[in-house]
């Protein structure tokens, strides 16, 4: 028998599969499909404390448009005595989802104010999260803020929310960090239970005919899983939090490579929406094939077997592998800045 | 126990007994009774129960008619049952009145008493309707303030129930409906306490029930009805006795007494005033100052009304009365005198006669109007009407409050006359609709009458226009009991909350010597002195005003609050005024911020507290200079150019002079001229749309889209540009056969509301910098003196001739003068640019029918009107019927031009000898389907009169009458969704069905927008709206589809920010059609709850998400063999989702019930599929059958 066992964040897991934050998991059926594909966990959606700021200066515009303006119509809207404001609906959804399946739910929580993490990331372990992933979407485009106070903010963040909760808590992160491994110590030493790599920026195109930006969501490609290998490999032993990676896992080969490259949890999100969510009982059985053809018992066998520490050529994870990969390939391709991606 | 003392509206103190001793409301909204709905619906969603713990059930209907018959019905089945009304809505309630009456069916309808539409329309208060309405044998309890709204609600259920008789309960229109006042709140125990559930189930019993079936609402004859009809009549014998014990028995609960007639006076008053209504108030507050005096005077509030009880009436009269003023507020023109006057007559004969009365001789009885529409009633009119009463012959059938310089009724007073209170805190604060002054007051109301001894008054006085409207709130605070029904006019406290202000309005008008000025001021206390207008320096340093200053903008921008400064200028008014301590009011202010906002979000809660600290740091003393040094003036009303009537008589309504205008300079009928808003520049955008000649395309889209006509283009010969000021713009237009030409763009830079909307539709971006646009916006003040002179200059370039253009075309269109300009409406309106375009192609030759709505607020509101006029003198002639009888009112129209036509075409064949042959044959046979055909026809119909003209038969002076009617008119029926889906919708229907050529334009906001935000039945699924607060749950009706089952009208549907190229086809194959067509315009409104300026987006996203088709049905393409349907919208290509989340309307649901706005958008979304499915199929079919036979 094949054990697919695995732990994140201190949780038991059934397997390495985990759902990353996605709006898939607003619906509590997905999660219960996903589930009985066998997935091992799953992180809601973030709730976003300026979203919930803004959503609250958005109902008060549009109760106070064009109020006591004109004898005949004082109002527009019924005043209401509750609105579902704030964290409300985030946090029952958070409780129903815990409820409605067994394997862990972790919560995802986007900050924009200390208070605010500490606040929301309570009301979190309240509502019954088994654990909060810190989804620490920032892009540093004030030219005022420098590298080393971000980073030590981002630290801050993690010790506050730390001494507030008692539930384990993680930190997904974007890949443009100077000094990555650096960084990463720093935040295992704030007692992060999990690093998560990495996050995605929304990268919005450019309409060349309407002149204008274009929102324009791309799933993650498997080309993009690479970077997570890396790092993975690079970190791995040499921090005590575990590592998730995220982004281009679509398949049991990419789970495959994560573990060995380190990974406690391989997420995907890109691959359910494009083949729905059952691709997770493929993914799954593949790995179970793969691991039973190639006589492997377990997966924490082969955790970090291909890390910096343990690969057979820890030189390729290095500059000197740079050098040569560089020479080796045919020609960079002048239009790849606005290559169109695959939705 | 003690009761709880609240400060509520008029509307919520009857809405709030009304509601707990109900089961089945039926409603439909009327200004100003619509709140008292809207609550009873509110709290309904709220699950709020009644007294006997069930919640009511609210229904909106769709018109009062519907209303009134959905409560007959209720009744009859067995239910309590009520509703809310007003003016026109109380007279489409009055046949089932009657029956209800003639019933003895136990109800209360609740009234907001309110003028009924005569010479005009208007929204505010009087006994008009009330009074049309006393004949249907309900019983009649005026209240006369907002706590006796509350208490006589009560008394008014307890006695229908027992009495069997149905009330009508009223109290004034806005004085008492919209008042804020502190009231004792009265409990469910005290409700309890007078309800005697026995007649509930007496009620009960005579309901209709199969199972003791009975037969009501018989037909009756000659033999029987008289008798039967009679048969009532111990019901109303024993009414008042009813009445006055209940009132007796609510002082021993309660402790407010409360009689049929209630004294207020010296006992041995030898003049009195019998009045009712909330004018007794003013009246009582007279007399007292009167008799501390030593006059001996006194005031008899009539309290029932119906049925009259001579007996207590004379029983309340002091023995000692000589002479008796009696006051209506309403006008019977033609009688004898007004209903309470000739009441009051007739009861003091009948009482002397029989002996009852406490005097001998009939005292002499002056009669007389006064406060119509909400005219001020003051202590002076009221101590001129007690002189009067004085006199050896006093006026009768009187009038006070205006100036009757032609029938001579009207009595002079002393308007120096005054009984304000010297404690009472009088305050008034000028605001802008939008700036939250209003709401700051009504909160300052709350926190001092709920949390001090004081005693508080609120009263908001709006203008008539909709967008940048001023507000004037008068607020009085004391420690005695508040009585005065009138506005301030001499204050002790005056904010101006908008520097602008200063330039038009006398804002320090009603200070009085000393009091303290509060101004919003972007300048600090060192600069502002230099900015203020001479008058107003004037003003300050005579009337010794203490001036404090703050930047109220500023301080809301930096606490993240944007525009609204309500919290802040509140936070001054409590610093400065002394009403409360400093410490103590602060404290309240933020526990009701706590109250009020905390609901939205704690973000709204801590930018709130924030700006309420940061008042107090910028809150400034100016040191008042001994002199007046400015130079600048207050700017003149309306320009010296202006027409005569304008000068004389809008310009005085205008400067907030209406009240001082006499009898005399107004239209005997009603008829004003149009053309008028041209004058009045409001100078309301902060930011102006500034033209990059280089950059436009000029497509011509910033013109069409823009709401208040200030965007325009001509082409021109360049010649003309000899004398251009220096800044005005031009450019080579880009139209190949013009080229030789110059065009320009240009903005009217004082009538532009600065809603943005040219610029977001604007699609030229710069190469270089993609935020530039060819219309961008640029602060007002520095732009204006310039801009001003570009658009006078503009204005008097030559109109480009229409004959030229392709008037099909969008780019074209852009050329044809509107005449339809500057109207009130919102900024950023959806509606008008609809109607913009109308006069733009038809406008010469329109004949205009409008239903009440927005669109004949803005249209036809006081004191400019927005139609306008060509070169030639024409242009739109435009009326308002009513609300309910629209389409009926524009068929008229058609039928009568049809007749004339027909006629002068008879006309013109009888006289063909005299006119001559060709003439007559060319008048008969013209072509005027298009624009130079008409313009032919007019030239002939010039030549026939001079011709005419010099004939002396009766036929040619006929002809001379009708020789008009020869050029076809283009006959336009508007109005809007609640007329056209609801109220309006049989005479709709019927005229779809009549074959007549009229053309219909139905500006669909899918809302009551002109109420304040009602569902209709155009509401869209999931949508919140006031009597959908969980959401409308039933879908939008679709008009369009019904009215294509004719199969003999035109229909579109339209919406110009998605397709303006077919919004403007739909136009020309909508008049062109020779029968009914109807367009149903997509109108984005404020009550959908987001910024305007996303309008044009938002019309976009509705057409791509399929949730509005656009599409053309043309009975003539049958005859071509085609299907008359043709969609012109693309399959939905984004998911509903997309559109609606944009809008509050949808989004507050989300908020409200989260799982019940995912349920609607599901329905919603799959109701989309299938209705565009539908309309694919029915748009895919072939088209003209082949007939039998194989013939085609």
């Amino acid at each position: 028998m094949i054990d697919l066992k695995t732990t994140y964040l201190g949780l038991p897991l059934n397997n390495p599969l985990v759902a990353s934050s996605s709006p898939l998991w607003e619906n509590l059926g997905n999660l219960r499909e996903f589930e009985d594909a066998g997935g091992a966990a799953v992180i809601l959606p973030s709730l976003f404390e300026e979203q919930i700021e803004l959503e609250s200066l958005h109902l008060d515009r549009a109760l106070s448009m064009g109020v006591d303006s004109y004898a005949e119509s004082l109002s527009f809207f019924p005043d209401m005595q509750t609105y579902n404001q704030g964290p409300d609906g985030y946090l029952e959804h958070l409780h129903r989802a815990s409820a409605a399946v067994e394997i862990p739910v972790i919560a995802s929580l986007n900050g924009s104010s200390e208070g605010g993490w500490i606040r929301y990331a309570g009301l979190m372990q309240e509502a019954g999260a088994d654990a909060i992933e810190l989804n620490i979407y920032d892009i540093a485009a004030d030219s005022r803020l420098n590298a080393a106070d971000l980073e030590t903010r981002y630290a801050a963040i993690v010790t506050a929310v730390k001494q507030s909760v008692r539930v384990p808590v993680a930190v997904k992160l974007g890949p443009y960090f100077t000094a990555f491994a650096n960084f990463a110590e720093r935040l295992d030493a704030a007692g992060v239970d999990g690093i998560v790599i990495f996050n995605r920026f929304y990268q919005p195109d450019l309409d060349i005919e309407e002149l204008s930006i274009a929102p324009n969501l791309v799933l993650s490609g498997p080309e993009e899983l690479r970077l997570r290998l890396h790092w993975a490999a690079i970190l791995y032993g040499r921090i005590k939090a575990d590592i998730a990676i995220t982004g281009g896992v679509h398949t049991a080969e990419d789970v495959l490579k994560s573990m060995m490259a380190g990974a406690s949890v391989a997420m995907t999100t890109s691959a359910l929406l494009k083949f729905g969510i059952g691709h997770a009982s493929t993914v799954l059985s593949d790995l179970s094939r793969w691991m039973e053809e190639h006589e492997y018992e377990s997966v924490r066998q082969m955790r970090g077997s291909l890390s910096l520490r343990s690969a057979p050529d820890a030189n390729a994870y290095e500059r000197a592998n740079y050098m040569k990969v560089l020479s080796s390939y045919p020609a960079i391709r002048s239009d790849s800045r606005f290559e169109k991606q695959e939705r | 126990m003690i009761p709880t003392k609240i400060a509520i509206e008029g509307n919520e103190a009857a809405a709030y007994v009304a509601y707990h001793l109900s089961e089945n409301i039926a409603i439909y909204p009327i200004t100003p009774s619509s709140p008292m709905g809207e609550l009873a619906d509110q709290w309904a969603s709220e699950g709020r129960p009644n007294l006997w713990g069930t919640v009511p059930r609210v229904t909106e209907m769709q018109s009062e008619a519907g209303a009134v018959g959905a409560v007959h019905g209720a009744l009859q089945a067995g239910a309590l049952s009520t509703t809310f009304t007003s003016s026109q809505g109380l007279m489409l309630m009055l046949p089932n009145m009657y029956k209800i009456a003639g019933e003895l069916t136990p109800t209360v309808f609740h009234i907001a008493a309110r003028s009924l539409a005569a010479q005009a329309l208007s929204i505010f208060g009087d006994h008009s309707d009330v009074m049309a309405a006393r004949a249907t044998g309900y019983a009649m309890l005026a209240s006369n303030s907002v706590q006796e709204a509350m208490d006589q609600a009560l008394i008014a259920h307890a006695a229908a129930l027992e009495s069997r008789i149905p009330f009508m309960h009223f109290f004034d229109g806005f004085r008492t409906s919209h008042e804020v006042s502190k009231i004792e709140q009265l409990s469910l125990g005290d409700m309890r306490a007078m309800i005697d559930d026995a007649y509930v189930h007496d009620h009960r019993i005579r309901a209709l029930s199969p199972d003791h079936p009975v037969v009501r609402g018989t037909a009756q004859n000659p033999d029987v009805y008289f008798q039967a009809r009679e048969s009532v009549n111990p019901f109303y014998l024993a009414c008042p006795t009813i009445v006055q014990n209940v009132m007796d028995r609510f002082y021993e609960r309660v402790g407010r007494r409360y009689n049929l007639f209630d004294y207020y006076g010296a006992p041995d008053a030898d003049r009195i005033i019998v009045i009712m209504g909330s004018g007794a108030e003013a009246v009582s507050e007279t007399v007292d100052t009167l008799n501390s005096g030593g006059e001996r005077v006194g005031v008899l509030k009539v309290r029932l009304y119906r049925p009259f009880s001579v007996e207590h009436f004379v029983a309340a009269l002091p023995s000692t009365a000589k002479s008796i003023a009696v006051l209506d507020r309403t006008k019977e023109p033609g009688s004898l005198g007004e209903p309470l006057y000739l009441d009051v007559i007739g009861a003091l004969h009948e009482a002397v006669t029989g002996g009852i009365a406490p005097f001998t001789a009939i005292p002499r009885v002056i009669g007389g109007r006064y406060g119509l529409s909400s005219k001020e009633f003051t202590p002076a009119m009221i101590a001129s009407i007690f002189g009067e009463l004085g006199k050896d012959r006093p006026k009768n059938h009187f009038t006070v409050g205006i100036n009757d310089d032609i029938t001579h009724t009207s009595l002079d007073y002393d308007p120096e006359f005054s009984t304000e209170d010297p404690e009472t805190v009088r305050a008034v604060f000028y605001g802008l609709g939008a700036d939250g002054t209003v709401g700051a007051n009504k909160n300052s109301i709350k926190i001092i009458g709920e949390e001090t001894e004081y005693y508080a008054q609120g009263y908001f006085v709006y203008d008539s226009k909709k967008s940048g409207s001023v507000t004037v709130s008068h607020v009085r605070f004391g420690p005695r009991p508040i009585r005065s029904t009138y506005l301030i006019s001499r204050a002790s406290f005056v904010a101006c909350h908008q520097f602008h202000f200063l330039e038009r309005l006398d804002v320090l008008k009603a200070a009085e010597m000393g009091a303290t000025f509060l101004l919003n001021s972007p300048y600090c206390a060192a600069d502002v002195w230099d900015h203020l207008p001479r008058q107003v320096q004037e003003t300050i340093i005579s009337k010794k005003l203490r001036l404090f200053v703050i930047d109220g903008y500023r301080v809301a921008r930096d606490a993240g609050m944007g525009g609204r400064m309500n919290t802040i200028m509140q936070t001054c008014f409590f610093a400065i005024s002394g009403v409360l301590p400093r410490d103590e009011a602060i404290a309240a202010i933020k526990r009701s911020i706590e109250k009020t906002y905390g609901k939205r979000g704690e973000t709204i809660v801590q930018r709130n507290f924030a700006a309420v600290d940061a008042a107090l740091a910028h809150l400034e003393e100016v040191v008042v200079p001994a002199e007046a040094t400015s130079r600048s003036l207050r700017l003149p009303v309306v320009s010296v150019r202006a027409p005569e009537f304008v000068q004389r008589v809008e310009a005085s309504i205008l400067a907030g002079e209406g009240d001082l205008l006499p009898v005399s300079v107004l239209p005997v009928d009603g008829t004003y001229p149009t053309a008028t808003t041209q004058w009045e520049k409001r100078n309301l955008a902060l930011e102006l749309p500034v033209w990059d000649e280089d950059l436009c395309i000029q497509c011509g889209k910033c013109v069409l889209v823009c709401p208040h006509a200030v965007i325009r283009s001509k082409i021109y010969d360049p010649a003309a540009l000899a004398d251009a000021p220096p800044t005005f713009k031009s450019a080579a237009p880009r139209w190949r056969e013009f080229a030789d030409r110059r065009y320009t763009l240009q903005v009217a830079p004082e009538d532009c509301t600065g809603c943005a909307l040219c610029v977001a539709v604007c699609p030229a971006k710069s190469k270089s910098d993609a935020r530039h646009k060819a219309i961008d916006m640029a602060p007002q003040p520095p732009l204006r003196e310039t801009e001003r002179e570009n658009w006078d200059y503009f204005l008097n370039l030559p109109e480009f001739d229409r004959e030229s253009l392709h008037i099909n075309q969008v780019k074209d269109v852009q050329l044809m003068q509107p005449l339809f300009e500057f109207s009130g409406a919102c900024s950023g309106c959806g509606e008008t640019p609809y109607i913009k375009l109308l006069t733009q192609l038809f406008g010469d030759r329109a004949l205009i029918a409008n239903a009440t709505g927005c669109s004949s607020i803005y249209g036809g509101n006081l004191p400019t009107t927005p139609y306008s006029v060509n070169a030639e003198g024409r242009g739109p002639a435009w009326s308002n019927s009513l609300f309910e009888n629209n389409a009926e009112f524009g068929l008229g129209m058609r039928l009568a031009l049809d007749k004339q036509q027909e006629y002068a075409r008879e006309l013109v064949v009888r006289l063909s000898g005299k006119i001559g042959e060709r003439l007559a044959r060319e008048l008969l046979e013209a072509d005027q389907s298009n624009e130079a055909g008409i313009e032919a026809q007019r030239t002939r119909v010039r030549m026939l009169k001079d011709v005419l003209r010099e004939q002396n038969s009766a036929d040619a002076r006929d002809m001379l009458a009708v020789a008009d009617a020869l050029v076809n008119r283009s006959v336009w029926i508007v109005g809007g969704d609640g007329w056209g889906y609801d109220i309006g919708y049989g005479g709709l229907d019927h005229v779809l069905a009549s074959g007549a050529n009229v053309n219909i334009l139905l500006l669909d906001t899918e809302v009551y927008s002109n109420t304040g935000g009602q569902m209709s039945k155009a509401t869209p699924k999931g949508a919140v709206a006031k009597f959908a607060a969980g959401g409308k749950a039933t879908g939008k009706k679709d008009l369009a589809l019904m009215a294509m089952t004719y199969g003999s009208a035109y229909i579109a549907r339209v919406a110009m920010g998605a397709n303006d190229s077919q919004t403007v086809k739909a136009f020309l194959e909508a008049e062109s059609y020779h029968g009914p067509s109807l367009i149903i315009a997509y109108s984005h409104c404020i009550a959908h709850g987001y910024d305007m300026v996303y309008g044009a987006d938002q019309q976009k996203n509705a057409v791509q998400s399929g949730h509005w088709i656009l599409c053309r049905y043309h009975p003539d393409r049958v005859s071509e063999g085609k299907n008359p349907l043709q969609l012109d919208s693309k399959p939905p290509s984004i998911p509903l989702q997309q559109y609606i989340y944009n809008e509050g309307r949808y989004t507050m649901l989300t908020r409200s019930n989260p799982d019940e706005a995912k349920r609607l958008l599901e329905e919603a979304q799959s109701s989309v599929r299938s209705a565009w499915r539908y309309y694919e199929y029915l748009a895919a079919m072939p088209g003209a059958p082949e007939k039998a036979g194989g013939e085609k």
